[in-house]
C-alpha cells in the first residue's frame, strides 16, 4: 500500500511522459509513423520568429483570460459566500451545470451570440443603442469571451472553499478602523486571500494554455495558440514527433512560469 | 469622553427577534458588561452599537447626538472581535496602525504610535513580528492595541477572553480593567462569564431571552437580583418554590418564612421562588430554635478545601449551604439538621 501512490504516478504519468519524450526526439516518417532515433531538429524549429510569436500570444491570452476570470470571479464568489445557504446552493449547482457543457457547444454558442446576423448587436440595434449590427466574431473579443466563459466556473469553484472559510470579522474589523466597505475589501479581503488568488490564477493560466478548440472556433488564424498547432501537427499533419516536442516545450515553459510565480508569492508573503 | 444612550433598541432577523426593547444609558468613562447566556442577543446588541448591523427600531445616541444612521467606519468606535480578527497579511505594527493608514497618517508617525501602543499593552519589541507567530495572549493584546490606536470614543469588546486559558483570562481581566480605568474610555464588554463581569464592570447589564433583565452595579445585582433568571445566572443560589403569603412573608411547604422583599411582578397568593445564596444559609442542630428555619436531612457533603458545601434535603427540595473551612459544620450524610435562611438574605422572586 505504501508505494501505491508512487506506482499510480509512474503508470499514469511518468510512463506516458517518457513515451512522449522518446517520440519528441524521433524521426518523422511519411504516413504518421516515426523511427525511434535521436533527432533534435524538432526542438530547433522553435527558435524561429513564427514560433516566438505563437508562444508569446499563447502565454498572453492565457494570462489575460486568467486575469479577467479572477477580476470577475473573485468579487462574485465573495458576494456568493455572503448570501443565504439556499441561494449559495442554487448558484453552485448552476455553475456545476455549466461545467458539463462541452467546449464545442460553448464555442458555437458564442459564435452565434457575437455574429452579425443573429448576435446580440441586433438586440442593441433594436434598443436603439447601435445604428447597425456588427460582427464581433471571429476575433480576439470573441476568443476572450469564450475562454472566460470556460474558465469562470473553475474560478468560482476553486475560490469558494477559502472564501467561505474567511473570517467575516476581518472586513468588519477594517470597517471599525475607519475603512469603507470597498476599501476594506481591497485592503483586507483581497490581501488575506492572496495565496488562494495566486493559486487560482496559475490554475486558470495552465487550463487556458491547453485550450485548442476555442481559438479555432472563435479566433482568426493569427489567434491560434500553441495548443492548436500541436493538435494540427499531431492529427492533420501526422507529425507526431514534432507535436510531442511542442507539447513538452509548452509544458516546460508553463512549469517555469508557475514556479517563478509561486516563488515570488512566497517571498511577498514573508512567512513559511 | 463620551456618553452612550440606547433608546428602545430592537433587532429582528426576518421572523426572529434577536433583541428587543433595550433602553440603556452608559455614563462617560464607565465599563459596562453585557452579560447573558449564549444566544440571548448580547452580541447583536454590541454589533448594533458598533454600527455593523442596523437596528430594526430605536435610536442610538452619542453625547446626545443621534448616530443610528452613521455607518460603522464613520463612528470612530474601537472594537475587539471574538475571533480577534487580526489581519493575517500584515505585521503586528501594520495591524495596529491600519486605522492610521486609512486616515493617511505618515509612515514614521504610524510606526511611533504602534510602538507606543505596544508599550501600553506591555508587549514592547514585537512590532515586526508576523501575526501567525504570536501566542494567544499576545494576539489578544495586539487586538486591544489596534482597537485603541485611533483613540476611539467608545471601546467595544466581544467575548475578548474566550480564546485564552483560565489562568491567563483572569490576569487579562484585571489588566484590561486597569487599562480602561487609566484611559477613562467608555467601554462595553460582551461576556457570558459572570466572574469576568464581576471583575471588570462598573455596571452589569444582564440580558436573557432577548431583553434586558436587570441593570446595576455588580454587587447590587448579586445581592438584589430582580428575578429568578438573574438570581440563577449570577453566582449560585437556592431557589425554593413557595407561595407569597404576606407583604414580607412566604410559605415553603408548610413553613412560614419571613423575606426581606418580594420581587417585581409577584403579589400575595402568587407562586414564587424563595432565593437565598448558599453562603447565607446556616446549618443548625435540630434542638436549636430560631426563626426562618427548615428541617431536613444532610444528603451530601463536599469539601473543596477553600470551602465546604453541604446539601440538605428539606422535604424534596435541596438547600445548599456553603461555609468556610473553619466553620465546617460537624455533620455527616443522613444527619437530621435545621437550615436557617436568614430573613435579610431571602427574596421572593417571580418564577
Amino acid at each position: 500500500m505504501a508505494f501505491g501512490p508512487g506506482l499510480m504516478l509512474a503508470v499514469f504519468f511518468l510512463v506516458p511522459f517518457g513515451i512522449m519524450l522518446l517520440v519528441s526526439v524521433a524521426e518523422a516518417v511519411k504516413g504518421g509513423a516515426y523511427n525511434l532515433v535521436f533527432d533534435g531538429s524538432h526542438y530547433a524549429r522553435f527558435f524561429t520568429p513564427f514560433f516566438g510569436r505563437v508562444l508569446a500570444f499563447s502565454i498572453l491570452i492565457a494570462l489575460l483570460t486568467a486575469c479577467i476570470c479572477i477580476t470577475v470571479g473573485f468579487p462574485f464568489t465573495y458576494a456568493l459566500t455572503r448570501f443565504g445557504h439556499r441561494t449559495q446552493v442554487v448558484w453552485l449547482v448552476f455553475i456545476l451545470a455549466v461545467l458539463s457543457l462541452s467546449e464545442v457547444i460553448i464555442g458555437f454558442s458564442w459564435s452565434i451570440l457575437l455574429s452579425r446576423t443573429a448576435g446580440i448587436s441586433n438586440l442593441l440595434v433594436w434598443l436603439g443603442l447601435m445604428s447597425e449590427p456588427v460582427a464581433w466574431y471571429p476575433g480576439l473579443v470573441a476568443l476572450l469571451c469564450g475562454l472566460t466563459y470556460l474558465g469562470l466556473p473553475y474560478t468560482v469553484l476553486i475560490l469558494y472553499p477559502p472564501l467561505s472559510r474567511l473570517d467575516p470579522e476581518l472586513p468588519e474589523a477594517a470597517r471599525m478602523l475607519g475603512a469603507s466597505p470597498l476599501r476594506s475589501f481591497f485592503t483586507v479581503v483581497v490581501p488575506a486571500m492572496r495565496p488562494a488568488i495566486v493559486a487560482t490564477v496559475i490554475m486558470l493560466f495552465v487550463f487556458t494554455l491547453g485550450a485548442y478548440l476555442l481559438p479555432q472556433v472563435l479566433g482568426r488564424p493569427q489567434h491560434w495558440t500553441l495548443s492548436v498547432l500541436i493538435t494540427d501537427q499531431a492529427i492533420f499533419q501526422s507529425n507526431l514527433p514534432f507535436a510531442a516536442a511542442m507539447a513538452i516545450f509548452l509544458m516546460v515553459v508553463s512549469l517555469a512560469l508557475v514556479v517563478v510565480t509561486s516563488r515570488l508569492n512566497r517571498r511577498a508573503m514573508g512567512s513559511p | 469622553m463620551a456618553e452612550l444612550s440606547l433608546e428602545g433598541i430592537g433587532k429582528r432577523f426576518g421572523a426572529i427577534t434577536a433583541v428587543t426593547d433595550v433602553t440603556l444609558d452608559i455614563p462617560s468613562g464607565d465599563l459596562v458588561c453585557l452579560l447573558g447566556p449564549s444566544g440571548c442577543g448580547k452580541t447583536t446588541l454590541l454589533r448594533l452599537i458598533a454600527g455593523l448591523d442596523a437596528p430594526s427600531e430605536g435610536r442610538i445616541l452619542l453625547d446626545g447626538e443621534d448616530i443610528t444612521a452613521v455607518p460603522a467606519h464613520q463612528r470612530n468606535f474601537g472594537m475587539v472581535f471574538q475571533s480577534l480578527a487580526l489581519f493575517p497579511h500584515l505585521s503586528v505594527a501594520d495591524n495596529i496602525s491600519y486605522g492610521l493608514r486609512v486616515r493617511g497618517v505618515a509612515a514614521a508617525a504610524r510606526r511611533k504610535r504602534a510602538e507606543a501602543l505596544l508599550e501600553l499593552v506591555r508587549l514592547p519589541g514585537i512590532a515586526d513580528r508576523h501575526v501567525a507567530q504570536l501566542s494567544g495572549g499576545q494576539r489578544q493584546r495586539v487586538a486591544i492595541a489596534r482597537a485603541l490606536a485611533l483613540e476611539p470614543k467608545i471601546f467595544l469588546l466581544d467575548e475578548p477572553m474566550s480564546a485564552l486559558d483560565a489562568k491567563l483570562r483572569e490576569a487579562m481581566q484585571v489588566e484590561l480593567s486597569q487599562l480602561q480605568r487609566r484611559l477613562g474610555i467608555t467601554t462595553v464588554v460582551v461576556t457570558h462569564d459572570q466572574r469576568e463581569a464581576m471583575t471588570m464592570a462598573d455596571t452589569i447589564v444582564v440580558i436573557g431571552a432577548n431583553r434586558v433583565q436587570q441593570v446595576g452595579a455588580p454587587l447590587d445585582i448579586y445581592r438584589r437580583p430582580r428575578n429568578s433568571f438573574v438570581a440563577d445566572f449570577i453566582g449560585s443560589i437556592n431557589l425554593l418554590p413557595g407561595v407569597v403569603s404576606g407583604p414580607a412573608e412566604a410559605t415553603v411547604g408548610d413553613t412560614q418564612l419571613r423575606v426581606l422583599e418580594v420581587g417585581d411582578g409577584v403579589g400575595e397568593g402568587d407562586r414564587a421562588l424563595i432565593a437565598v445564596r448558599p453562603e447565607d444559609v446556616h446549618l443548625l442542630s435540630t434542638d436549636e430554635r430560631r426563626d426562618n428555619t427548615l428541617s431536613g436531612t444532610v444528603s451530601y457533603v463536599r469539601d473543596l478545601g477553600s470551602q465546604v458545601e453541604t446539601h440538605v434535603d428539606c422535604g424534596g427540595e435541596t438547600v445548599v449551604s456553603v461555609s468556610a473551612p473553619k466553620d465546617r459544620p460537624a455533620v455527616a450524610v443522613a444527619d437530621a439538621v435545621r437550615v436557617e435562611l436568614p430573613m435579610a438574605a431571602c427574596r421572593a422572586l417571580a418564577p
